[in-house]
């Protein structure tokens, strides 16, 4: 499927707002020679290209001139301090933030090649492809079958194919054998790193491209929390994912790149976010670039 | 402090420290007393209020229960007197009031929540039906006169049960929007954010999750909402609900709609008004029934709460 299209809520458009938009040479970031030094496969296809993305609530701008390429089938980690901006550029990737009242994100975010910030682009079908799990697992109040059956049912698929769908997603997820044989029952009876799980499943059974998340370990034990890392692991052969965590030693663990923001005071004290190191993540924990980068990840500051 | 110095003089310091020492926390206690206090006041008026009325009222209530539930009003005397006409009112009156307000009521609560949230609009709107909470029944009571009997009679068929029940309509509306708008916001955004994030409309989100989480306290607000109109007689009286005999004529339950009317409270205060003690033996037994059918809809609410609650 061509995906340019398919975003669109009325095609055609003209031709040239469709095609790819270029950024400025000096602020992109060659994914591919970056990757080949940390020794993976040249050849990865960029999935989001983004160029100045700058985000405001209202008048205060919550991050500062982001320019990063996410690659294919690798494991992005956003790290950084509290109030640098990770979820709120996070949230960018399917326009959640649309959903704030206030937000603004000035720039452009290319998903293959389409800005997905431009008016002719359906949020609603951005956020079927780029999936999204949460900090707190937030399971609808329904019952197992009926949480993992929901995306799936909105996307159209027929009430025959939803068991296959609802099984499959939920073996990706490492939660079948566990919940299978309690389907009907409601979500919430699970516990919380089951119930992340379900929320991955979720995520995934709408067959998305990209799946982002959000912490989604913060509020889980260790046991349940190696067991999402075990499943990201898996996912990324299927899925591109991004994901935001506090935890170091799980971006080292499970990435693939890693870009750490920071926050800078103005003037006025208002502290918006900026990204200021993206490399591979061996890099980054071996051998980062910038003093902030090394500062934070040794824990030198908070 | 001295004691604190050597591990001994902690140990028996701590001994005594950690004693319960009675009278220390004697504002907490009266503090509980008085809290006690209030609620068996609250509760036992209540329950000396309902004795009275059962009391005054057992003459009817044991006697001759039947005959009053089952005949219209009589001016003959207090005996043949029923309240047959005011409970089939009052019902008819919630019906209408019901068909009205819900559903706008209801409406309103889910565009100012969902669609213009936190628009200076929405906040405007939000405040002023607070205070329209707050207006006396009397002067919705006038302006159903004016609006509902006078200016769209053609629809109202001027003093009818669909005039009346749009008057508390109008009422009950600021309750119905307030309730309704609570339990909107207080569906969790990660709900909706859950919902988004699979790829759903802002109806899809809606209609499928917001709504049905909100549901069992949007009915409980509405039902109890239904109640307090249920009891409302100033407003009905001013909009033609009848203070004396009144006769359907040969109209079937339809036609009773478009034609006199009155209602329980409408019927207590006019038992009230009459000379003579065994009137104010009837004006008891109808307020015990009026409490009886405003228990029964509370208890109604109660129901569908439990039915439809949700958990997250």
């Amino acid at each position: 499927m061509n995906p340019e299209k398919a975003l669109m809520t009325d095609e055609p458009a003209a031709p040239d707002i469709l095609a790819p938009s270029e950024s400025p040479a000096h602020t992109r970031i060659d994914v591919s020679a970056v990757a080949a030094m940390a020794g993976q496969r040249a050849d990865t296809e960029t999935v989001f290209e983004c160029g100045d993305i700058n985000v405001y609530y209202g008048d205060f701008r919550a991050l500062r001139d982001v320019t990063l390429n996410i690659a294919a089938h690798e494991v992005t980690a956003f790290i950084g301090p509290s109030g640098c901006g990770k979820t709120t550029f996070l949230r960018c990737f399917n326009r959640m933030n649309d959903l704030i009242e206030g937000a603004r994100v000035d720039g452009a975010i290319n998903y293959h090649g389409v800005n997905l910030y431009q008016d002719e682009v359906d949020p609603v079908e951005v956020r079927r492809r780029v999936g999204m799990v949460f900090q707190k697992p937030n399971p609808f109040p329904k019952s197992i079958y009926d949480n993992i059956a929901y995306g799936p049912r909105l996307a159209g698929v027929k009430r025959s194919a939803l068991d296959d769908v609802v099984e499959g997603s939920l073996t990706r997820a490492a939660l079948w054998d566990e919940v299978k044989d309690r389907l009907k029952m409601s979500a919430y009876g699970l516990s919380g790193g089951q119930q992340q799980r379900l929320c991955i499943a979720r995520a995934i059974a709408v067959q998305p491209d990209v799946v982002l998340m959000d912490e989604p370990c913060s509020a889980l034990d260790p046991i349940a929390t190696g067991r999402i890392e075990e499943l990201i692991a898996e996912l990324k052969t299927e899925y591109t994912i991004i994901i935001v965590t506090h935890n170091m030693q799980q971006a080292a663990r499970i990435s693939d790149m890693t870009a750490f923001f920071s926050v800078q005071a103005n003037e006025m004290g208002q502290r918006t976010g900026l990204l200021v190191e993206y490399a591979p993540t061996s890099l980054i924990f071996t051998n980062p670039d910038d003093p902030r980068t090394e500062a934070y990840i040794t824990g030198r500051v908070g | 402090m001295s004691v604190l110095t050597t591990p001994a003089g902690i140990a028996t310091g701590a001994a005594d420290a950690l004693r319960r020492r009675p009278g220390a926390d004697v504002a907490g206690s009266a503090f509980k007393w008085l809290l006690i206090g209030a609620t068996v006041f609250a509760t036992g008026f209540l329950a000396v209020l309902l004795a009275v009325m059962i009391v005054d009222g057992w003459e009817v209530l044991s006697g001759n229960l039947w005959h009053f539930l089952t005949h219209g009003f009589s001016q003959r005397s207090a005996a043949e007197a029923g309240v047959w006409q005011g409970i089939l009112g009052s019902l008819q009156v919630a019906l209408v009031t019901g068909l009205f307000a819900v559903p706008t009521g209801v409406a309103t609560a889910i565009y100012l929540v969902e669609y213009a949230q936190g628009s200076r609009f929405a906040r405007i709107v939000e405040l002023n039906i607070r205070n329209l909470a707050g207006v006396p029944s009397i002067v919705y009571g006038l302006l159903g006169l004016a609006v509902f009997v006078q200016t769209i009679d053609g629809f109202t068929k001027g003093k009818t049960v669909i005039a009346g029940g749009m008057t508390l309509a109008a009422m009950v509306l600021p309750i119905v929007v307030i309730t309704s708008v609570e339990a909107l916001k207080a569906v969790p955004d990660s709900l909706r954010e859950a919902a988004y994030g699979v790829g759903a409309t802002k109806w899809e989100v809606l209609s499928r999750q917001v709504l049905p989480a909100a549901l069992s306290t949007i009915l409980t607000g509405t039902v109890l909402a239904l109640a307090r109109a249920l009891g409302e007689a100033a407003p009905l009286i001013l909009v033609g609900a009848a203070t004396g005999f009144m006769s359907f004529g040969d109209a079937n339950v339809l036609e009773t709609f478009t034609g006199p009317y009155t209602a329980l409270p409408v019927l207590i205060f006019n038992f009230a008004r009459q000379p003579g003690a065994d009137w104010g033996v009837n004006a008891a037994a109808a307020s015990v029934i009026i409490l009886v059918l405003v228990l029964a809809v509370n208890g109604l609410a109660i129901y569908l709460r439990n039915r439809f609650e949700r958990q997250w």
